[in-house]
């Protein structure tokens, strides 16, 4: 089994991405990983993560964005 | 274009929005809008609605370029940076109601958030009861959304569905530049189907092109920076998260300065322009808006914006706020200068019920 946890935001409303993070984020285990299909989301899950002092990564793949979160 | 895209998703992205909207919206004023309604998403949607004979107050009918302008501008920002991506299916029927329910309560205040900001700017006082029941309904959506409201995910769509919004405005576009009239009224006269007041608000408006580049390079920029009215206060309540809300502070800041330049800043609460002074319900007809608005994603703006990248349940709210319009007009639910109207008050208790029961209700459904 995978250690990474995965965060499926794809196709979600303004601000669910981001809540979706935060509530994986608060429970602390890393790294995360947040998938996005829009350049928004991608920005607005990279935004909270970084000023909350963690390390982010942006992967494209395709039409979508793997935002890995990690401590 | 990397290093531009950069600037945008930057803090300074939706700054230079704020301010871009700020100074241009006043000199549309000067130019011939109305009072403090450089840009006003539903105002101007209420008066599309009116020029399509969707309601006949007589005083609010003109198709507008700058909401035409929005879209296709974000329709161009959205394909030059490969963000254009059709996409459909997320409880299209309930945003149309959450269209239709934040014009009305936006109607009662007489402005949905880019003109309160605006009338801020501009030294009307009375938007100061509207800002207050605006924050007040978007931190009961945000109650809602951190209970697990959702209204479910969308799916890709076929790259023509992305293509109907931009072309329903070259069409709106077309009506406006040909303004047809092949109807007859009782005393014979042309009349309809497009309807262009004569006088009262819908009457002054700044010249076509002037008014369509304007809400083109609005539409290229809020694009670019995810500028959103609603969303500045939603993401500080939620995350205090001010990256949003500096643009709006901008733009109040830059429509004082140019207002005060232009001679157009008139502080007080009486006799301000297409505005009313009843303070309960500036405040409430915000909470219906400021609520609906957050359980949609987005502000007005945002939905046209989002119209023009290709997110059709976003052009079903927009579609809805015009629709809207159009009762809130034909149910007297808008106020009117001399204040709310009849059934307005009622209008905005039914509205709040809707949308509490939305928030209530609405989940993503569990697949697992």
């Amino acid at each position: 089994m995978s250690d990474i946890k995965i965060v499926d935001a794809r196709g979600l409303s303004c601000p669910q991405p981001v809540i979706l993070a935060r509530q994986a984020i608060a429970q602390g285990k890393f790294p995360i990983q947040v998938l996005v299909d829009t350049g928004t989301s991608r920005d607005n899950v990279t935004r909270m993560a970084a000023s909350s002092g963690h390390q982010v990564n942006v992967e494209t793949k395709g039409q979508e964005f793997v935002v890995t979160i990690s401590k | 274009m990397s290093s531009l895209t950069r600037f945008f998703t930057s803090r300074w992205g939706p700054i230079l929005t704020g301010i871009v909207v700020g100074v241009l919206a006043p000199i549309l004023v000067k130019l011939g809008n109305p009072g403090n309604m450089g840009v006003c998403v539903a105002c101007f949607s209420r008066d599309i609605a009116g020029a399509l004979g969707l309601h006949r107050a007589a005083t609010v009918q003109y198709i507008r370029p700058e909401i035409i302008g929005f879209v296709i501008g974000s329709f161009v920002a959205a394909l030059v940076f490969r963000e254009f991506k059709p996409r459909t299916g997320s409880a299209p029927l309930v945003r149309f109601l959450l269209g239709m329910l934040a014009v009305i309560g936006a109607l009662v205040f007489l402005g949905c958030p880019w003109r309160a900001y605006l009338r801020l700017g501009g030294g009307d006082w009375n938007a100061i009861p509207g800002i207050l029941g605006l924050i007040a309904g978007i931190a009961l959506g945000v109650v809602f959304l951190r209970m697990g409201y959702s209204l479910g995910r969308n799916r890709p769509a076929p790259a023509a569905l992305g293509w109907v919004m931009p072309a329903l405005m070259i069409g709106l576009l077309l009506l406006l530049l040909f303004a047809l009239q092949f109807g007859r009224d009782a005393q014979g006269k042309l009349t309809g189907p497009i309807f262009f007041s004569t006088q009262g608000p819908g009457s002054q408006h700044a010249s076509l092109w002037i008014a369509l580049g304007v809400g083109l390079l609005i539409g290229f920029l809020a694009q670019r920076s995810r500028f959103c009215t609603v969303g500045a206060i939603r993401d500080v309540i939620l995350a205090r998260d001010m990256h949003l809300l500096n643009g709006i502070l901008a733009l109040v800041l830059a429509a004082f300065v140019t207002n005060l330049l232009l001679g157009q800043f008139v502080p007080g609460f009486e006799k301000q322009p297409v505005a009313h002074t009843n303070a309960l319900w500036n405040f409430g007809g915000m909470v219906l808006a400021g609520l609906a608005f957050t359980l949609a994603g987005g502000c007005p703006g945002r939905q046209f914006i989002l119209s023009g990248e290709g997110d059709s349940d976003a052009v079903i709210f927009a579609l809805g706020m015009i629709v809207g319009a159009g009762f809130a007009h034909n149910m007297s639910l808008a106020s009117s200068t001399a204040g709310p109207s009849a059934y307005g008050p009622a209008a905005v208790f039914v509205g709040l019920v809707a949308c509490i029961a939305i928030g209530l209700t609405m989940r993503e459904p569990q697949t697992a």
